[in-house]
């Protein structure tokens, strides 16, 4: 595919946890399993700045949706439970916020305003998200490339959704508050990879600050897509770095086939008819299993009429990027599930006959398609409305959007895009002036490639090695290890790469390995406790559950002999080997055989020394 | 230059969307108003994409007017009348009950008109016909005796023209106007419901819409003749708590569920259309009431380390005083002979505790027994703020001291309990 001849233009906007206290309060960012209790709400959608009400607010609101919240002790105040104002902006979160906005040459405002941003989907417990922007106009290099950095934020982090049955979505208020770095670049991505690599150089230079959250879901990444033709669509919250190129491709493809269809409703001459039709009489003796529980608990089926729309909805439901599965999902963000359309059918147990006796009753011609779908009152209503709508922008194009990402690399349609006017001021908090005092002593920030030098220079170690440690958080570990025992450094590399890569590989919890026990073990290496060939044997047993180091060293074996020791068992294979001697190169071989046994309890050196001792000790044949 | 010389020379106003040269760059927005903590060297504008920026204006070079600002629209409009459904006044004194936001100067503006009030909460229209009307917009911390007289006064009209009554009030002393209402009407045909918001009816997630909501159902369909208060019951959006006026007090700052029934049970809860009453409520009646208060009365808290000279002047001039005192009712003993003479010049003098709950009994102690002999009139378990109501009803009613004790020590309006329950 050729992404630039279709115009594929793509926004990203990072969004990172930062390791603080919450942004608002003073309770602990820490995640939790623990519920101490719930309560319920609901949220109404509330005038916009511009007096109008948000669309997206207002779409959601009128879900009609309760929201249950499970209240976390430690991670949860009277401030999550939105029955206690905010308190001020917590400082070292903006200080994050202003180091980085400094590191990318962004212009931080003279006065930092909070804003509440409308979000009525319950995620969080206000209505809304409290958010300010603290700096504009940065520029990131990327390779050859700069891309433009045109806003930084910093936001608090919504609540966790647990779970929706029914009408009730439940919350769990932990991650509620949690300040949140937003970075946005301009829709100057042109490729899927190029996508993925502009992310994870931002989440890189995210962590170099060493003061953000690490493990899944404290990055996420929103992606802007649109293609020539196309529209906006914002697919919100991806977690996962290695599927953005996904997303965007199918975004893509699903744009321009919205495009193409878009185009043949144009020449048809395609519209869609403001009535619902009743066809319940229709499936009176209907053998579908949806239609009959439908009708047996006293509901009815209603028909759209859908002019110049025949094949254009999609053969099959499962088919991606058909015009039929976006009609479903508008239905569904409405409760509606299992709508139905003439492409489809005859199947899902609505018989031909059926289906001619709808096309007669709603006087279909050929080109004429039909969705129907069975129910109660006002959702089965609010739902077949959702799907006229959406049809009807169909006929015009690519509707703007927010989508949810999907595991398998697909997005689902969740809200029309937000407006502006969804923002007002966050009234309880002060602004922040930003004076010369908050710009002192921000934290450095050194970038990947520049550390990955460093520590290769300086270290002596290959760029990949570096590249691995930083890559995973071990880059503190390592410098700290090394200025410790600068003898051990290849050790301490090789350990914090392919030791607990090979560790984990086999599922043993590396976490275990923290700095202080790290430091025990290197300390007892070069204290000669061990040899070199024993370092991934005492890991391995304190792994496996030795309770100390000094255990472990034990349980391994690899306790280092003394040189009599070394010399007893040297001797003891001479004793067994007597043909040794007689060997073309009798000191390699004992050597091999006395390796063999002492590995990681003696070092190579004392065990050559004894071995050509006592070859040499030895009378002469 | 501070922001507002600044706006004056360039004749621009809070609402114009101006475009603003710094030395940084150009912005394009609205102007703000100034948020009260807004440093005075900074402009704050709206940018396009919603988000509001402080701009230093020792940095700005220039600002060009793009287009003054729109004036705010007034909506109107009128809601027709069903028949079939009960007329509800709701009257305004303040709060943010329902309302909306003037974007333009970041106010809170009341929904005066049926038109504002149906788009704000339209589910109010079908439970009754909402008549609302703006009796003044003060703060519940600037509310006096004047205002409370001048609310039972609109309330009484509302009630002779049939209509149920909802007073919208703001929280912070919405207990001391209950009780004043409860005491000047002496009967009423309806109930008098007064209804307030911790949050703020411009968030999603207000307390507002539930709490006069409720409100609404009960004033339009509670057989009850009294006073009270509808809050939410818990945290949770399901159910308010009706509080007997009398008894009622804001019992935290920030909570949904701030307003406590003290030292009773609660008077009944709202819970989607089902009103519930417990029995603590006068039974409706014909209305009477009549509003005269002796304002010459003082609310005392007693705290250890007073001086006598403070504590003395809450009884000069005072016709009437309420110790809110220690644990059972207590003060310095050593304040006695001083309680015992303005009491003999003619101050009537009523006991209360700071506990909040329970009741006071001055016979357990001997400064007690000491304040009994000086003539200290018993509060019992009467909150310190309703005495305080109370006693200025009373003065205002009663002919001489005894009258004035008798009437105290006796409940008119709910707001003393014979018993407590465990």
């Amino acid at each position: 595919m050729d992404w630039k001849s279709i115009g594929l233009k793509v926004g990203l906007e990072i969004h990172q946890q930062l390791d603080t206290k919450k942004l608002f309060c003073d309770c602990s960012s820490e995640l939790c399993e623990e519920v101490a209790g719930t309560f319920v709400r609901k949220l109404k959608a509330a005038e916009g700045e511009s007096g109008e009400i948000d669309l997206a607010a207002k779409e959601t609101a009128e879900r009609n949706l309760v929201f249950r919240y499970e209240v976390i002790r430690g991670s949860t105040c009277l401030v999550e439970c939105d029955e206690e104002p905010p308190h001020a902006l917590n400082p070292e979160a903006l200080k994050i916020v202003l180091s980085i906005a400094k590191h990318l040459n962004a212009e931080v405002l003279d006065e930092i305003h909070v804003m509440r941003k409308i979000v009525v989907d319950g995620s969080n417990t206000t209505g809304f998200q409290r958010t300010a922007l603290v700096a504009v106009g940065g520029k990131l290099k990327v390779g050859e490339k700069e891309i433009g950095i045109p806003t930084l934020c910093l936001e608090e982090d919504a609540a966790r959704k647990m779970e929706m049955e029914g009408q009730e979505v439940t919350y769990r208020l932990d991650r509620l508050g949690i300040p949140l770095i937003e970075i946005a670049t301009t829709p100057d991505l042109h490729t899927p990879e190029e996508v993925r690599e502009v992310a994870e150089r931002i989440g890189l230079m995210l962590r170099a600050t060493r003061k953000v959250k690490r493990g899944i879901g404290t990055i996420r990444e929103d992606l802007n897509i649109s293609v020539g033709g196309g529209a906006r669509v914002e697919i919100k919250g991806v977690q996962e770095l290695n599927l953005l190129p996904e997303y965007v491709k199918n975004e893509a493809m699903r744009q321009l086939k919205l495009v193409e269809v878009s185009k043949k409703l144009q020449e048809r001459n395609a519209m869609v008819v403001d009535k619902l039709f009743d066809v319940t009489p229709v499936f009176a003796g209907s053998n579908s299993k949806v239609i009959k529980s439908a009708l047996n608990s006293g509901g009815k089926v209603l028909a759209v009429k859908l002019i110049g729309f025949a094949g254009l909805l999609g053969k099959k439901w499962e088919e991606m990027h058909r015009l039929g599965s976006e009609l479903a999902q508008h239905a569904r963000v409405f409760g509606l599930g299992g709508i139905f359309h003439s492409d489809e059918l005859p199947n899902y147990g609505i018989t031909a006959e059926e289906v001619a006796r709808i096309r007669e009753l709603l006087a279909l011609a050929e080109n004429d398609a039909f969705v129907l779908a069975a129910g109660d009152g006002e959702k089965l209503e609010r739902g077949l409305r959702a799907v006229m709508q959406r049809a009807r922008v169909a006929i015009a194009g690519v509707p703007e959007e927010t989508r949810d990402p999907l595991p398998d690399g697909t997005t689902r349609y969740s809200r029309p895009l937000p407006g502006g006017a969804r923002m007002y001021p966050e009234t309880d908090v002060p602004p922040i002036r930003v004076t010369p005092s908050l710009m002192a002593d921000l934290i450095p920030i050194e970038e990947f490639e520049e550390k990955v030098a460093r520590f290769s220079r300086e270290y002596g170690i290959s760029t990949e090695i570096a590249g691995q440690i930083i890559r995973d958080w071990r880059d503190l570990e390592f410098e700290s290890l090394c200025a410790k025992f600068p003898a051990a450094i290849s050790e301490i590399a090789r350990v914090l790469t392919n030791t607990l890569g090979e560790m984990q590989g086999r599922g043993l919890d590396v976490e275990k390995l923290s700095q202080p026990v790290l430091e025990e073990i290197f300390c007892a290496y070069i204290s000669g406790k061990f040899a070199k060939e024993g370092i991934e044997k005492v890991i391995e047993a304190f792994l496996l559950g030795a309770p100390t180091i000094e255990k472990a060293i034990e349980k391994s074996g690899v306790a280092k002999l003394s040189v009599e020791e070394v010399e007893k068992v040297v001797e003891e294979l001479l004793a067994a080997h007597p043909e040794i001697k007689a060997k073309p190169n009798p000191e390699g071989a004992l050597m091999g055989l006395a390796m063999a046994k002492l590995r990681g309890r003696a070092d190579g050196k004392t065990v050559n020394d004894v071995v050509r001792k006592k070859l040499s000790g030895s009378p002469q044949v | 230059m501070n922001y507002e010389e600044f706006l004056k020379q360039k004749g621009l106003e809070p609402g114009d969307v101006v475009k603003i040269d710094t030395i940084t760059g150009t912005v394009q927005g609205i102007l703000m108003p100034h948020h009260e903590f807004s440093d005075e060297g900074v402009l704050v504008v709206k940018l396009k994409n919603g988000y509001n920026i402080g701009l230093a204006i020792e940095k700005i070079k220039g600002v060009e007017l793009v287009q003054k600002r729109k004036t705010v629209r007034e909506e109107e409009g009128s809601v027709e009348r069903s028949p079939e459904l009960p007329d509800v006044a709701v009257v305004g004194t303040g709060g943010t009950i329902a309302s909306y936001v003037d974007y333009h100067t970041g106010a809170v503006h009341p929904a005066k008109s049926p038109g504002e009030l149906v788009k704000a909460m339209p589910e109010l229209f079908r439970v009754a016909n909402i008549h609302p009307e703006i009796l003044f917009s003060v703060l519940s911390e600037d509310m006096d005796v004047k205002m409370w007289q001048q609310i039972a006064e609109k309330v009484a009209e509302k009630l002779r023209n049939g209509m149920g009554v909802v007073i919208t009030h703001g929280t912070d002393t919405m207990g001391y106007t209950a009780a004043a209402l409860a005491f000047m009407f002496t009967s009423l045909p309806c109930p008098v419901v007064l209804v307030g918001s911790q949050r703020s009816s411009d968030r999603p997630s207000s307390d507002a819409h539930l709490n006069l909501l409720s409100a609404v159902r009960f004033a339009a369909s509670a057989d009850v003749g009294d006073v009270c208060v509808v809050m939410h019951e818990g945290t949770s959006d399901n159910r308010c708590a009706v509080h007997p006026g009398t008894k009622v007090r804001k019992m935290h700052t920030t909570r949904r569920d701030a307003f406590r029934t003290v030292n009773a049970r609660e008077a009944g809860y709202v819970d989607g259309e089902k009103v519930v009453v417990n029995g603590n409520l006068r039974k409706p009646g014909p209305l009477r009431y009549d509003t005269r208060m002796e304002e010459r009365v003082n609310l005392l808290y007693y705290y250890p380390g007073m001086s006598e000279r403070l504590f003395r002047a809450h009884f000069e001039g005072a016709k009437g005083v309420v110790i809110a005192g220690t644990g059972l009712g207590h003060v310095n003993s050593r304040f006695v002979p001083v309680v015992r003479d303005y009491i003999r010049q003619g101050c009537a003098v009523v006991m209360t505790s700071q506990c909040i709950h329970g009741t006071v009994n001055m016979n357990v102690y001997s400064t007690g027994r000491e304040l009994i002999r000086a003539g200290v009139i018993d509060g019992k378990d009467m909150l310190a703020e309703t005495a305080y109501v109370k006693l200025m009803w009373v003065l205002a009613h009663a002919g001489n001291q005894d009258e004035v004790k008798t009437l105290m020590e006796t409940s008119i309006a709910g707001e003393i309990s014979a018993r407590r329950e465990v």
